[in-house]
């Protein structure tokens, strides 16, 4: 199979394995094309790409335009915060206020979860979603993936623990979906004021404590902690959160074993790992970061193959 | 489906034989030379004159790379069929080398432009030539004729040539395969 089953990337859920190891294996390709002198291809040269980010956002954006542009697809970028929208425009009249500039694709951050599943109803570009509230993060579900096996070899039958505020993280819920659907074992850790109720539902375990998490898996995937969509309080203090699921160098030496530290940025150092965790041989945060833009080309590309020149 | 036999396994050694032979004639140690197979077919041609240049004409030191030109077809998005890439492998400077690519067939000429485009990736050569097993000569989209060229063959273009090669397909030989 060399196509994708779905015309959108709007979550893992839509994705079957086959999908997953497609991309895969174009981000193989599009990684050897990344490491060249010169890193562009003409592929998308007639295609029109909207980034529309209703949210702040630093590596993702950087990473979807650098990969757009390595395809060499037209980019345009909106920013919610300088435009209509502060005037009460719909996101559905500003998208079709962009789509009749002749976008192909778009890439969408939205706060709301949904978002992008409501647009994909009602326009007829491919629609990337690059986050939607705590609902998914398919790429970045799709470059920890990719990251994992490229540093373990493969995903199937790994111990993957996914640490933090699993409740208010769509990096958290694709990457349970991503990794299940590849074979892999996935537990949680983190407060249970920061993990959703349906997590059971998912076939994940819980595990509240990080000791005993950790020498259970292979990989360990630090998420930040978002004070940002806290509007309660969901722990005492930061202090305590540090002491009970942060990671340092000491907790990680006395494992006695070697495990691979993931985190998908941006960090709070000294919160959900220490400094001289985040830059040690084991962690792969900056790998993640370059995979990142190989995971994007292939799913921009594979989708814009479905575009068919009229 | 009728098939007839171009080219049989005696005949392909000969020219192989002959293509390195000119090879050598213009590019005598290949000390600023390097050979690029295009992928996915070409590769099976140019591992075989590398391996008559290196075994029996003892040069050695010939550089030999693979280039998909996948990324850089003109017909993405225009063909019904899902394109493929295969893997590129060039370890090695192509910035004032001359190049010469090798393939199995030359058709309409739009691959060897993509693969023009694609070598630039890895930098400026200093000239490029083409060598090729078959010139379905009259067939031509673009201005790309090859500098060696093993068999000029004139086929319509409901007819295909195949190559077939004893390590992929176990046996050496070309094919002209009419549907008809």
């Amino acid at each position: 199979m060399n196509e994708l089953s779905v015309k959108h990337l709007l979550g893992i859920k839509y994705l079957n394995k086959q999908d997953i190891d497609l991309i895969f294996q174009t981000a193989d390709h599009f990684k050897e094309v990344i490491n060249r002198p010169i890193k562009k291809v003409p592929s998308l040269r007639d295609i029109t790409i909207a980034n529309l980010f209703f949210e702040n956002s630093t590596r993702t954006r950087l990473s979807f335009e650098l990969a757009e542009k390595r395809l060499s697809a037209d980019v345009v970028n909106f920013s919610a915060a300088s435009s209509s929208v502060k005037k009460g425009e719909t996101l559905i009249d500003t998208v079709n206020n962009i789509l009749s500039m002749k976008v192909d694709m778009v890439v969408m951050r939205h706060p709301n979860p949904g978002a992008g599943i409501f647009l994909s109803k009602h326009v007829d570009a491919s629609i990337i979603n690059a986050g939607d509230g705590a609902h998914e993060h398919p790429t970045q579900a799709l470059l920890d993936s990719y990251s994992i096996r490229e540093k373990l070899g493969t995903v199937e039958g790994k111990k993957v623990v996914i640490v933090g505020d699993i409740l208010h993280s769509r990096v958290a819920l694709s990457n349970i979906l991503a990794l299940k659907l590849q074979g892999a074992q996935v537990k949680v850790c983190g407060p249970y004021t920061l993990l959703p109720k349906y997590i059971s539902s998912l076939g994940v375990e819980v595990e509240p404590n990080l000791r005993k998490a950790l020498e259970w898996c292979d990989v360990a995937n630090m998420l930040r902690v978002q004070n940002e969509r806290m509007d309660i309080s969901y722990f005492p203090s930061t202090r305590e959160y540090v002491q009970l699921f942060g990671l340092n160098k000491e907790l990680l030496d006395s494992l006695g074993k070697k495990i691979v530290i993931m985190h998908p940025g941006p960090i709070n150092r000294g919160v959900e790992i220490t400094s001289d965790v985040a830059d040690s041989d084991q962690a792969i945060i900056l790998d993640q970061v370059q995979n990142g833009v190989a995971i994007r080309m292939a799913v921009i590309y594979l989708l814009a193959s479905k575009i068919k020149q009229v | 489906m009728s098939q007839k036999v171009l080219l049989a396994s005696k005949e392909m050694n000969i020219i192989l034989h002959r293509l390195a032979c000119q090879l050598i004639e213009n590019h005598n140690t290949f000390e600023d030379s390097v050979i690029i197979g295009i992928q996915p077919r070409g590769v099976f041609l140019a591992n075989r004159i590398h391996k008559i240049l290196r075994e029996e004409y003892g040069i050695s030191t010939i550089k030999m790379g693979q280039l998909d030109i996948t990324f850089y077809r003109d017909d993405f998005r225009r063909s019904d069929k899902p394109l493929e890439a295969n893997k590129t492998h060039i370890d090695f400077v192509v910035e004032d080398k001359r190049v010469i690519f090798i393939d199995d067939v030359l058709y309409t000429g739009r691959s060897i432009r993509a693969a023009l485009t694609a070598v630039q990736s890895f930098g400026r050569p200093r000239e490029i030539e083409l060598l090729t097993l078959i010139d379905r000569r009259f067939s031509r989209h673009l201005p790309i004729q090859p500098d060696y060229n093993g068999r000029q063959v004139d086929a319509i273009n409901e007819e295909k040539v195949k190559v077939n090669w004893k390590e992929n397909e176990g046996e050496d030989a070309v094919y002209l395969i009419s549907k008809v």
